[in-house]
């Protein structure tokens, strides 16, 4: 027996009605994506990713076709109830990170318990943004603004904010798209570390090597699903980034 | 969203902007400052004019001859003499009255001890220390046999006392007021000042018999003064006095006044009490104006932080938490600035009292008044730019540039 699928997409679209001409982002996606899959969504710029994306993480609202999240219809839902789901079942990363400015990595990363429908203790939210913190590698440095930390520490606290609620759903806009390979890696390790404790991950990159570390690869262009399909064979970031490290050895050695 | 948190949000929000939020109090600060301080200085005034008006006495109502209006107290007394002694009596008989005095009054050049003194010579009947709340120093009040005997004994204040006796008891000694003995029995605390800056302790007492006929040869009486037998029968004694005065005074015009304490003390306070009215003008215009310049204020800020306001929401933020969030900030503004302006309001006024000798006092209601007033401010100024806040769209919220 199967399980209830988290996302149940049926042709799903999505128009922006600027000025005179409509764009038509998403034109008819069909998708059903089950409890603890790890998704790769690709495809060219444009092509409707994070359009998609923000639909699925009940950011916007799509146009037609329906989305059923968890068995929900996400349509019959109020502004609140989007709000509460935005709150507990997803996190979300932003292609930009959008990251509070002027505001320390650690209280950041406290923000999304500060809405929490459970009064989370003081005491317990700096616990718990701490260990986000960590779980991503970030342990030192919690107390700098996003200005003074790295694109790639940015990402980090980014991962830690989406993840410090316990979501069951993660999902990422190009997760990866500003790093270095080898924090890539170690990225997508924490994502494979995530994976295997049950929660259920989209990701949008643009990279095949990335991708190479998903379960499930869908391409989309123009809007439609071109093709979706198993990983095969699949990346493990462990040995990779062992790979990875004795390459760089090797170049200091020569 | 706790309410702690919030504020902790709201404070370190208006701390980063520090020159803008300071501004933006101003207009609060300037309004409940000077309302304050205002304030402070007539409320002084008028406890000061309250105090004299309880050191006439107790419970008293005052009956003068002609009518008065208003400042024209002073001219009316006995412009036109009306009043009788019989007048007097006829009150004692009136339910409720517990004394009666009937007053005569004029200034004498009065001799003792090789010295002499301009002073005021009443005569009043023994109730009158009574009736004034005022006790005798040495010595006792005349009695009532000394009235009917029209007896030579007088009863002198501390100032007077001060002038002819300054290094000797007068109690027993003997002053000459228009070469007429009287001999002292008694001589009256310290009273100050009245309400019209007379030193009350000025004056000499002698019966009024002894007034009428020995000094001033008058048939009339100025006025009688009257005491009730509780607060709460002053009223009822007033209208019983009138029934009682009007068919003895068969004039056209009524040639007497009634008044008692109370109104004595309303009419002295009235302009204090115009000037209460004007400042509460003052200080709600002056509200308005801080408390547009906080919804402007809050308005930039909403436009300002719109991307803030999206990843707040991106990360579950309702509408409500927005809308208590930038609400919490601007009636932390207003609170801030109210709070400042009554600690500078405060201040002048007690500079201003160091200065010119002039009483202040702030009361407390008027302290609650003003926070609350500028959390109110507060409130109605931040609603519409929090509301405005929560109703945003999170993905246009985060597009926003
Ligand atoms: N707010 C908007 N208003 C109008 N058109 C929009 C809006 N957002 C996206 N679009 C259009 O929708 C289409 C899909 O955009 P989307 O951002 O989903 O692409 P994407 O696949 O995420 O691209 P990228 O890889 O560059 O991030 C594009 O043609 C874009 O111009
Ligand atoms: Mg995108």
């Amino acid at each position: 027996m199967q399980p209830n699928p988290v996302i149940q997409l049926v042709e799903l679209t999505k128009t922006y009605h600027t000025g005179e001409v409509d764009v038509h982002a998403v034109r008819g996606v069909s998708l059903q994506v089950l409890p603890g899959e790890f998704v790769a969504v690709m495809g060219a710029s444009g092509s409707g990713k994070s359009t998609l994306m923000n639909t699925i993480g009940c950011l916007d609202r799509p146009t037609g076709g329906s989305y059923r999240l968890d068995g929900i219809d996400v349509a019959t839902l109020n502004r609140d109830a989007l709000a509460e789901i935005r709150n507990e079942k997803i996190g979300f990363i932003f292609q930009g990170f959008n990251l509070l400015a002027r505001t320390s990595a650690l209280e950041n990363v406290e923000m999304p318990m500060l809405y929490n429908h459970r009064r989370i203790p003081a005491q317990e939210q700096r616990e718990r943004a701490r260990q986000a913190l960590e779980l991503v590698g970030l342990g030192a440095r919690t107390d700098h603004h996003p200005s003074q930390l790295s694109g790639g520490q940015q990402q980090r606290v980014a991962i830690a904010r989406a993840l410090v609620n316990r979501p069951a759903l993660l999902l990422a806009d190009e997760p990866t798209g500003n790093l270095d390979s080898q924090t890539s890696i170690e990225i997508m390790g924490v994502f494979q570390k995530l994976n295997a404790v049950g929660i259920t991950i989209i990701m949008v990159t643009h990279e095949l090597d990335v991708a190479r570390f998903t379960k499930r690869r869908i391409v989309l262009r123009d809007g439609k699903i071109l093709t979706d399909e198993a990983v095969e064979p699949r990346s493990i970031a462990e040995t990779e980034l062992q790979r990875l490290r004795e390459e760089q050895q090797a170049v200091k050695l020569a | 969203m706790r309410i702690l948190a919030t504020l902790r949000l709201a404070l370190r929000a208006l701390r980063r902007n520090k020159m803008r939020s300071v501004l933006t109090m101003l207009g609060i600060i300037i309004g409940v400052g000077s309302v304050i301080a205002a304030v402070s200085i007539t409320t002084g005034a008028t406890k000061q004019v309250e105090d004299k008006v309880a050191s006439l006495g107790q419970n008293v109502i005052s009956v003068f001859s002609g009518s008065f209006t208003g400042g024209g107290m002073r001219g009316g007394w006995g412009s036109s003499p009306t009043l009788t002694v019989d007048d007097a009596l006829a009150i004692a008989l009136v339910p409720g009255v517990e004394a009666v005095s009937p007053e005569v009054r004029d200034r004498n050049q009065i001799l003792a001890n090789g010295l002499n003194w301009n002073t005021q010579v009443m005569g009043e009947s023994p109730d009158y220390p009574q009736i004034r709340n005022w006790n005798m120093a040495s010595g006792s009040m005349f009695a009532e046999a000394d009235v009917r005997s029209v007896a030579k004994v007088a009863v002198i204040g501390r100032t007077v006392a001060d002038q002819l006796f300054p290094d000797s008891d007068p109690v027993g000694q003997t002053l000459r007021i228009r070469d007429i003995p009287f001999k002292i029995v008694g001589v009256l605390e310290a009273k100050g000042f009245n309400l019209f800056g007379q030193d009350q302790d000025d004056t000499v007492v002698i019966p009024y018999t002894s007034h009428m006929k020995r000094v001033s040869r008058r048939t009339f009486v100025n006025s009688i003064l009257v005491q009730a037998s509780s607060p709460e029968a002053i009223t009822k004694v007033q209208q019983a006095i009138t029934d009682t005065l009007t068919p003895r005074h068969r004039s056209v015009e009524p040639d007497f006044t009634v008044r008692t304490q109370l109104e004595l003390a309303q009419a002295m306070t009235a302009t204090a009490k115009v000037m209460s009215i004007l400042l509460g003008a003052i200080a709600s215009v002056s509200l308005i104006v801080g408390g547009i310049g906080i919804m402007n204020i809050m308005l930039v800020s909403v436009t300002e932080r719109t991307r803030e306001i999206g990843i707040r929401m991106a990360v579950g933020a309702r509408g409500g938490d927005i809308l208590v969030q930038f609400l919490v900030e601007a009636v932390t503004l207003s609170l801030i600035g109210g709070l400042i302006g009554i600690g500078l309001g405060m201040g002048a006024s007690r500079i201003v009292s160091a200065l010119t000798d002039w009483p202040t006092l702030t009361p407390v209601w008027w302290i609650v008044v003003a926070s609350l007033s500028s959390g109110l401010v507060g409130i109605f100024s931040g609603f519409y730019p929090a509301w405005k806040a929560s109703q945003l769209d999170p993905i246009e919220a985060l597009r926003y540039e």
